[in-house]
């Protein structure tokens, strides 16, 4: 009989299992067999085996590394340290096939041979090292011109949309900015000081590909301020070829602010920038020319308290190197969050906490129409301009 | 439950050698406890680690990294107060090594 019966269920049907992974590199790894084994157990007794944190890394990094240890170590000495690694990933993912064999040889040599491309962070993940190969590990990826990511109460590894290098939506180059944040934040990635984990993602249209909107407590999302170009010729093709425009396209605008007659029109003032036009007719529209990114902030998801979606705090700003003006944005936010941000608090929950407007205020960001989600509808709302004209009149 | 071995007595420590009962603690055993961690203990690092033991005693909690940036800074000037300074007195991290040296609980850091 099977070693793993119940693990053995999840090889079943017709997706690829990570059970079958975990047991083409347990036949050669000590530590995927002890990973084997323990998760069998747990499966069987329904509760897991990893005991809860535990702090391990690298010399001169204070993150990178995840430490898991477990508790059945004894029984399971492949499992009894099961570290995760996080390698900094290339900027759209963009890797040599030579670069990945080289990653995976020097796992197959010190760590348990499985790798997770990519983590839910955007990193490349090596999981299951003990902690005295860690500085090994480190050194030698190291040479390879690889670097660890960011775990804990500091800046994590930043991660982008393959933008401008294969996608014609792009409005701008997430890769270049993605790059630039990475190499200006090492110190606040490698060295985590602040009340609690900060992503940043970036995404070069509104069709948002990295989820920042979602997932990052910094997100930065491009899109035009000037009208969607429209190619009419184009246009009336994919019509011609049979696209339902009236179903797929004129009724699933949200603001219905797009019409036919032959030819398309849109209401350019009301359009959102959905993107939903664009893709359902790539090579009859496209973003505007006048193109930059919005900055969201504030989205998580449910640790500690519930989950967030970004709130714009910035509608549009223009994304060239060196990038000054959002980095001074970044700095501002940094400082208040210093000031006013509690332990495992993201930014988001310490907004709602001292109030949109406050925030802004304090960052120095002048408010705008797009930050606010509906004009006010309760006429005892205390307004401190009106509230300086009468003490003027008085 | 592993140990640490000191002056012919055994404490109890977790795995990554954390002491489970803050009142075994002293300074020549904190001395030893560096030793494990490659840390030779200067007049600086001692600034740190009493910093520590200071705030534990009176909040109960290790502080958070930038609050120790911040007193540090406001105790000793800006030179010594920043991050980069306590990495250079304690290259694994100020939170893993100095509090294991100051004897205080593990800190639970997020992943
Ligand atoms: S987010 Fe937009 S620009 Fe980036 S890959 Fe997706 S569609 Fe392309
Ligand atoms: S992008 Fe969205 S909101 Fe704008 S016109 Fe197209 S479908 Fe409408």
């Amino acid at each position: 009989m099977s070693e793993t019966p119940l693990l053995d269920e999840l090889e079943k049907g017709q997706w690829p299992s990570f059970v079958s992974e975990i047991k083409k590199s347990a036949k050669k790894n000590k530590k995927a067999e002890g990973l084997l084994g323990q998760l069998e157990l747990s499966y069987k007794e329904k509760k897991t085996h990893w005991k809860h944190g535990g702090i391990v890394g690298v010399r001169g990094y204070g993150g990178g590394v995840i430490g898991r240890f477990s508790d059945v170590g004894e029984e399971f000495p492949g499992a009894a340290h099961f570290h995760t690694i996080r390698v900094n990933q290339t900027a759209g993912f963009f890797y040599t096939a030579e670069a990945l064999r080289k990653i995976c040889d020097i796992w197959d040599r010190h760590g348990s041979g499985l790798t997770n491309l990519h983590g839910s962070t955007g990193d490349l993940v090596l999981l299951g090292a003990d902690t005295d190969s860690l500085e090994d590990i480190f050194c030698e990826l190291s040479k390879e011109g690889w670097d660890l990511g960011g775990s804990g109460g500091g800046v994590r590894t930043p991660s982008c949309c393959v933008g401008p290098a294969r996608c014609e939506f792009s409005c701008y180059d997430t890769l270049a900015l993605n790059q630039d944040i990475t190499m200006t934040y090492q110190d606040e990635l490698h060295r985590p000081s602040f009340a609690y984990k900060w992503k940043f993602k970036f995404s070069g249209c509104p069709n948002d590909c990295v989820a920042a909107i979602a997932r990052s407590d910094f997100a930065v999302i491009g899109t035009w301020r000037d009208d969607i170009q429209i190619d009419q010729d184009a246009a009336a093709e994919y019509v011609q070829n049979g696209l339902d425009i009236q179903t797929d396209l004129l009724a699933k605008c949200p603001t219905r602010c797009i019409e036919w007659d032959g030819s398309l029109r849109i209401n350019n003032p009301d359009c959102t920038k959905c993107m939903h036009c664009i893709n359902v007719m790539p090579k009859a529209l496209r973003p505007g020319k006048d193109k930059g990114a919005c900055i969201l902030m504030g989205a998580k998801a449910p640790i500690v308290q519930g989950a967030l979606l970004a709130s714009v705090i910035v509608p549009f700003i223009r994304l060239q190197p060196p990038y000054d003006e959002i980095k001074g944005i970044i700095k501002k936010i940094w400082e208040f969050w210093d000031e006013n941000g509690v332990a495992r608090e993201r930014i988001g929950e310490c907004i709602q906490r001292v109030g949109l407007g406050n925030f802004l205020e304090a960052i120095g960001v002048e408010i705008s129409p797009q930050v606010v989600t509906q004009p006010r509808d309760n006429p005892y709302i205390f307004y401190e301009e009106y509230y300086e004209e009468e003490g003027g009149e008085g | 439950m592993p140990n640490f071995e000191f002056g012919g007595k055994s404490y109890d420590v977790d795995e990554e050698g954390y002491l489970q009962n803050p009142e075994d603690w002293n300074k020549e055993m904190a001395e030893e406890i560096a030793k494990t961690e490659g840390v030779e203990m200067t007049e600086k690092h001692w600034e740190v680690v009493n910093f520590l033991k200071d705030y534990y005693k009176e909040y109960q909690i290790a502080p958070m990294i930038k609050i120790l940036i911040k007193e540090m800074a406001k105790m000793f000037g800006p030179e010594k107060g920043n991050n980069k300074y306590l990495y250079e007195l304690y290259p694994s991290g100020p939170a893993k090594q100095a509090c294991k040296i100051a004897g205080l609980p593990k800190p639970t850091g997020c992943v």
